[in-house]
């Protein structure tokens, strides 16, 4: 009952603050374009971006930065979504994609390409186009895995995140024995991957994650309803005549297919799902909706903020993205945590 | 199931004859070929064959690390699923396995330190570091410390000292060629005094830990209750999160983060002896020992000559089972 009351008073204005935290990726996403090798006024980069100015600029802009932005943007979106759906459902603050296995799926999948199908010089014998599949494909099975273990008539939060634990820390002994066993040369490529880089995106890729991700969080929305009964818990969810089961597992697949295809593209870029939507939380309340859209917003600011960092902080040298999620949002986090009285859900 | 006192009583002995029992077999199996009678000669009858060489230099020393470490992690994990009143916690998410591993790196990258001896007192010294800091913060703020804030503290500090040590580690490859064994925790190759150091600490919160198990069941019922029976909730926090602190970083320090224990021994024995934390302690403390044990012996085996890193093998050896028992158990 608690809980019904803190959903109706949920009115903290949300849609100014959403509205807010998207003009902030905006704005993000035009410095960011503007900086680098070849610096650009963000006025440069708008007027570039509707096709007037230099055609040196359009080039550098469209070709070079611009897919890596809009891939930080989709990935970042897609993580705190499916982090903000998990955590709704297992009703556990800790619940994250990280944590039950998805991303270590993805890392055991990646690895193991790297080793299969890399030659005596260290150079791979096929296309690395197909990485994105196999780490696609690593993280869809492992999370299949996990709610087929966890299956014992319908899923039960709690079981799921304990399965989910086991799985994860299984897949991360299994890269860990496969590391040691290679040479040191892919030991870094693959401490690479999976601290999680958008190093290298390019428009095709793009192409690919940006329907996904639309269609999937689009779904997720349409479920909105669902998402808050459950939040009630299974016994009132029932009582109100929710298919609690069937509803369950519809959300977990799309929670999951969200970070099936952002680690597919990005790496394992960690704690964007963990961070952002207890942070959205403890900003607009949680109901699912303004929750959902908000935490996306903070979600693509994370991944936005720590790929320019990353490209610009220590140029030439790259530091993946992932190294600067958690060193940008955990200390917001913390700050929130310290400063703001407990606002429900969180 | 062990239902009354006397089954619960009755199963300590035996679960110490047990780890006695792993002790013997991590002296006597792996790759060089040795047999219960080398074992009991070495410390009766010694001579300077290679094999008792090994036997007294090499897998004692291991044995009983191996042991030691795992009755601090099953301990510190059941400690802290109880203060934070989350099933999910374990030293991992409190911040100490993280805390250690920055430091440590850290030392590798800045101050090209190099031998365990320094690892040790690093690693203490982060692990410390990293839980006082959960500790303040989660303490800051209008309504003081919860489980909750403490659970999410500390997943925020864990996500980011281990984001800044994987930013070390990937602008610096000798740093990571030197320090991915030690990250990946082992009980192989570590000398025994390092656990002679930390022997001293590690006792003492074992033991102020059982003493004072009962307080843990009038916590775990719930913060107003406590207070309500008289405790002081902070303090007895503090407490115990700094016994479980003492374990955990000398757990780490000893043998490098080894993950998964601490969080899967307390709820096997849970399941096993129920919700008494004076049961619960003491059986973590062997349980956790009983699984390092296995998984150490088991690693010499799997890609023969080479060994696992202990860490890898605690999860390949308790993955299933634990999945076994959280489908048959835990039916919540």
């Amino acid at each position: 009952m608690k809980k019904i009351k803190q959903l109706e008073m949920t009115t903290r204005h949300p849609v100014y603050a959403t509205i807010l935290v998207f003009v902030a990726v905006l704005a993000v996403m035009i410095l960011s374009a503007g900086s680098g090798e070849f610096p650009l006024s963000p006025a440069n980069v708008v007027s570039a971006l509707f096709g007037y100015g230099d055609d040196f600029n359009r080039i550098i802009l469209v070709d070079f930065r611009l897919p890596r932005i809009v891939m930080a943007l989709f990935v970042g979106m897609a993580l705190a979504v499916s982090g903000a759906i998990l955590q709704g459902i297992t009703k556990n603050p800790l619940a994250s994609p990280d944590l039950i296995g998805i991303t270590a799926g993805a890392s055991f999948a990646v690895v193991l390409f790297l080793t299969l199908f890399s030659d005596e010089n260290n150079s791979l014998t096929v296309s690395i186009q197909w990485l994105p599949l196999f780490a696609f494909l690593g993280a869809t099975l492992t999370a299949l895995a996990v709610f087929a273990l966890s299956w014992k008539n319908g899923i039960a939060p709690f079981r799921l995140l304990l399965i989910g634990i086991a799985v994860a820390a299984f897949m991360q002994a299994g890269t860990t024995v496969w590391i040691l066993m290679g040479p040191i040369y892919q030991a870094s490529q693959a401490t690479i991957w999976t601290t999680g880089s958008i190093y290298g995106a390019n428009w095709s890729q793009v192409y690919v994650l940006m329907p996904w991700a639309l269609l999937l969080m689009t779904v997720a929305l349409l479920l909105r309803r669902h998402m808050n009964i459950l939040e009630l818990g299974d016994d009132i969810a029932t009582g109100v005549g929710s298919h609690v089961q069937r509803n369950r597992l519809i959300l977990l697949l799309v929670s999951t297919g969200l970070t099936g295809i952002a680690v597919a593209f990005a790496g394992g870029i960690g704690f964007v799902g963990l961070l952002a939507p207890h942070i959205a939380r403890r900003i607009v309340g949680p109901k699912f909706q303004s929750m959902m859209l908000f935490s996306a917003g903070i979600g693509a600011l994370l991944v936005l903020v720590a790929d320019w960092i990353g490209r610009v902080a220590f140029a030439p040298i790259e530091v993946p993205a992932g190294v600067w999620t958690a060193a940008v949002g955990a200390p917001y986090f913390i700050y929130l945590l310290i400063t703001q009285r407990k606002k429900g859900g969180a | 199931m062990l239902h009354t006192n006397i089954t619960r009583g009755l199963g300590i002995p035996i679960g110490i004859a047990f780890i006695l029992f792993l002790m013997g077999a991590s002296l006597v199996y792996g790759y060089t070929d040795t047999s219960w009678l080398d074992a009991y000669k070495t410390f009766m009858d010694p001579n300077t064959s290679n094999e008792h060489l090994i036997i007294r230099d090499v897998r004692f020393p291991r044995a009983l690390i191996a042991a030691f470490v795992g009755a601090c992690l099953g301990v510190s994990g059941a400690i802290m699923q109880s203060i934070t009143r989350n099933p999910l916690s374990s030293p991992s998410i409190l911040g100490v396995n993280a805390g250690a591993s920055f430091f440590v790196v850290m030392g590798v990258v800045f101050l090209s330190i190099q031998s365990l001896q320094s690892y040790m007192w690093l690693s203490f010294a982060g692990a410390t570091f990293a839980f006082l800091l959960v500790f303040v913060l989660s303490s800051a703020g209008r309504e003081g410390l919860t489980p909750l804030k403490l659970t999410l503290a500390g997943s925020a500090i864990t996500a980011l000292f281990s984001s800044v040590t994987q930013g070390l580690l990937v602008l610096n490859e000798t740093a990571l060629d030197q320090v991915l064994f030690w990250l990946a925790g082992s009980v192989a190759n570590r000398s025994l005094d390092l656990l002679i150091n930390a022997l001293p600490y590690i006792i003492v919160a074992l033991l102020a830990a059982f003493v004072r198990a009962k307080e843990l069941n009038v916590l775990s019922i719930g913060d107003d209750v406590a207070v309500g029976l008289g405790q002081r909730t902070i303090m007895t926090k503090f407490f115990f999160g700094a016994c479980a602190v003492v374990l955990a970083g000398s757990a780490v320090a000893i043998a490098g983060p080894i993950g998964f224990v601490g969080i899967i021994i307390p709820h096997l024995v849970r399941s096993l002896v129920g919700l008494d934390h004076r049961w619960i302690l003491p059986y973590s403390a062997m349980g956790g020992a009983v699984l390092l044990l296995l998984a150490d012996i088991g690693s010499r085996y799997v890609l023969m000559p080479q060994e696992l890193p202990v860490g890898v093998m605690t999860a390949l050896i308790g993955v299933p089972f634990f999945i076994f028992v959280a489908r048959r158990k835990l039916g919540i």
